[in-house]
């Protein structure tokens, strides 16, 4: 289904069988608002997807069901080869526990748009929350990490401020790191540079190359910086009202797309 | 009326009222504090069920006055349960615990709704446990937010722990009416007005200690917040994370 090429870097032989991410028939609506229309989407290991489309087309509740932040209404996920939403009893696909939704999440982490940060902890007890209450490793062992973290994302002298003495580029680098912190197998990264000044927004996406570079990181992104799609992506998918319309490589996509309603959204988006 | 002071003999008697108004605000207290939450996070929960009880709760012990809890509890239930006569301090607890309770689950949960939507994502997305959730994000968030009305329920229960008296506790308002029957017999007669104003000023210092505590508890709440370096420090210059003294700003920042 997808191009071969996505299968590219960072992925393993026994891994590249499985997707790290699949979708199946999802559907999703508010009320009359259908925002995942019968969504198929398969995501490799290691692949670097970056999802486009006009505001309000459901691009970011693709992101929200893989992290069951919403529930959809139909359809399957599965994540690294298993349910997130269901549990196979025998023949049969019964609604999943909360338990087992947690098993399965527990490959997943997020990055906010607004962060999201802990505004009661530092910067180094945010990253290493998770770790030390959801993995539970010991606490030095998960400071001594949150701290390598922190050095990674330029901020090891920022460690003991709360988020409210930092920046909003560097709040967004601290949430990075909270969400590496767990080393989850799928990153999805919600538009983390859009509530950024412009002038910040540079420092983020650094991060952002810097993971991508690793390779060992499946990555789900929706933004609007398609310099930085056309440079990291692996693939680009066109989303509107609930459907994907187009998708491919970011340059071939970026250069020359196909669907009439890619090209007005991205004349739009390239425009100013 | 000469002086308002009462004698050593007479403050005596009203201390051993004062122990036992004491004794039942903490225990009311505690566990009307324990039920605040349990309920409180009940009404949110995502269990029809829960949710539902912990309604009924609220409602019921909301709504019922609280010496009509207190006889039930003090009177009633005994019998219906036929476990003879239990420890009347002990059934006033329950009674004023429980009405503490029935409010203190509405201000929990408006708390916890005040604390915003993405922090709940935010947990989620880390995949933390129902527990850590609320002991570790939720809770430290939605304490500035509970402690005011806690400390006005606080005084409310002080100020509930005087009906105690009309289930035969000799509780601070009981030990005055104890006072007040008796002045004519005593060796130094006392004056209603002086005996009132003594027990009036004891219930207003309680009512200060009250606020004073909550106050202070505020206080180092909000400090988590302000916006100040060095706190709960750790070694950043390398290695385990070891506790260190407040630095000030030798960081330097942005």
């Amino acid at each position: 289904m997808s191009a071969p090429e996505t299968n590219a870097a960072g992925t393993t032989g026994a891994d590249a069988a499985v997707p790290a991410v699949r979708m199946r028939e999802v559907n999703k609506a508010f009320g009359d608002n259908v925002v995942l229309d019968q969504l198929h989407l398969d995501v490799d290991p290691g692949e670097r997807v970056v999802i486009i489309g006009p505001s309000g087309s459901g691009k970011t509740t693709i992101l929200r069901v893989i992290m069951t932040l919403e529930r959809p209404d139909s359809g399957t996920i599965e994540v690294g080869g298993r349910h997130l939403y269901h549990e196979r009893k025998g023949d049969e696909l019964k609604p999943a526990s909360e338990k087992h939704i947690r098993q399965v999440r527990a490959n997943v982490g997020m990055v906010f748009q607004h962060f999201n940060l802990f505004p009661h902890l530092s910067a180094l007890e945010n990253i290493a929350l998770a770790p030390i209450k959801a993995q539970g490793r010991s606490k030095d062992d998960a400071n001594q990490t949150a701290l390598e973290l922190l050095d990674k994302v330029g901020l090891r002298e920022h460690a003991n401020h709360t988020p409210g003495q930092l920046s909003g580029g560097q709040k967004q680098r601290v949430a990075i790191a909270r969400s590496l912190a767990t080393e989850p197998e799928v990153m999805l990264f919600d538009e983390v540079t859009s509530a950024l000044d412009p002038e910040l927004v540079g420092d983020v996406l650094e991060v952002l190359r810097d993971i991508a570079e690793e390779g060992k990181t499946t990555m789900m992104l929706v933004t609007h910086e398609m310099g930085f799609a056309r440079e990291v992506a692996d693939r680009l998918v066109m989303f509107d009202s609930g459907r994907i319309i187009e998708e491919g490589r970011p340059r071939e996509i970026l250069a020359d797309p196909q669907h009439e309603r890619t090209q007005s959204f991205l004349k739009a988006v390239l425009a100013h | 009326m000469d002086g308002l002071l009462l004698t050593p003999g007479q403050y005596a008697s009203l201390w051993i009222g004062v122990q036992i108004t004491v004794q039942l605000l903490l225990w009311s207290f505690a566990l009307g504090v324990v039920l605040s939450l349990v309920f409180g996070l009940m009404r949110l929960s995502e269990n029809r069920f829960a949710r539902g009880f912990a309604l009924c709760y609220v409602e019921l012990f909301r709504g019922i006055s609280s010496i009509v809890l207190l006889f039930w509890f003090a009177f009633a239930l005994p019998i219906l349960l036929d476990i003879g006569q239990p420890s009347r301090v002990v059934m006033a607890v329950l009674a004023l615990g429980a009405n503490m309770g029935g409010y203190g689950a509405e201000i929990v949960r408006g708390a916890i709704l005040s604390v915003p939507k993405g922090q709940h994502e935010a947990t989620t997305a880390l995949n933390l446990s129902g527990f850590h959730r609320v002991r570790h994000v939720i809770l430290p968030q939605a304490l500035p937010v509970i402690l005011p009305p806690f400390g006005n329920l606080t005084i409310e229960i002080l100020k509930g722990t005087a009906l105690v008296s009309l289930v035969g506790l000799r509780d601070l308002a009981f030990s005055a009416e104890i006072l007040r029957t008796a002045r004519t017999q005593m060796e130094v007669p006392i004056g209603v007005p002086e005996l009132f104003i003594n027990v009036l000023v004891i219930y207003f210092v309680l009512a200060q200690i009250i606020s004073f505590t909550f106050r202070l508890f505020e206080r180092l709440v909000n400090a988590r917040y302000r916006q100040r370096t060095g706190r709960r420090a750790v070694d950043v210059s390398g290695g385990a994370a070891a506790p260190a003294t407040a630095p000030g700003d030798a960081t330097g920042g942005t």
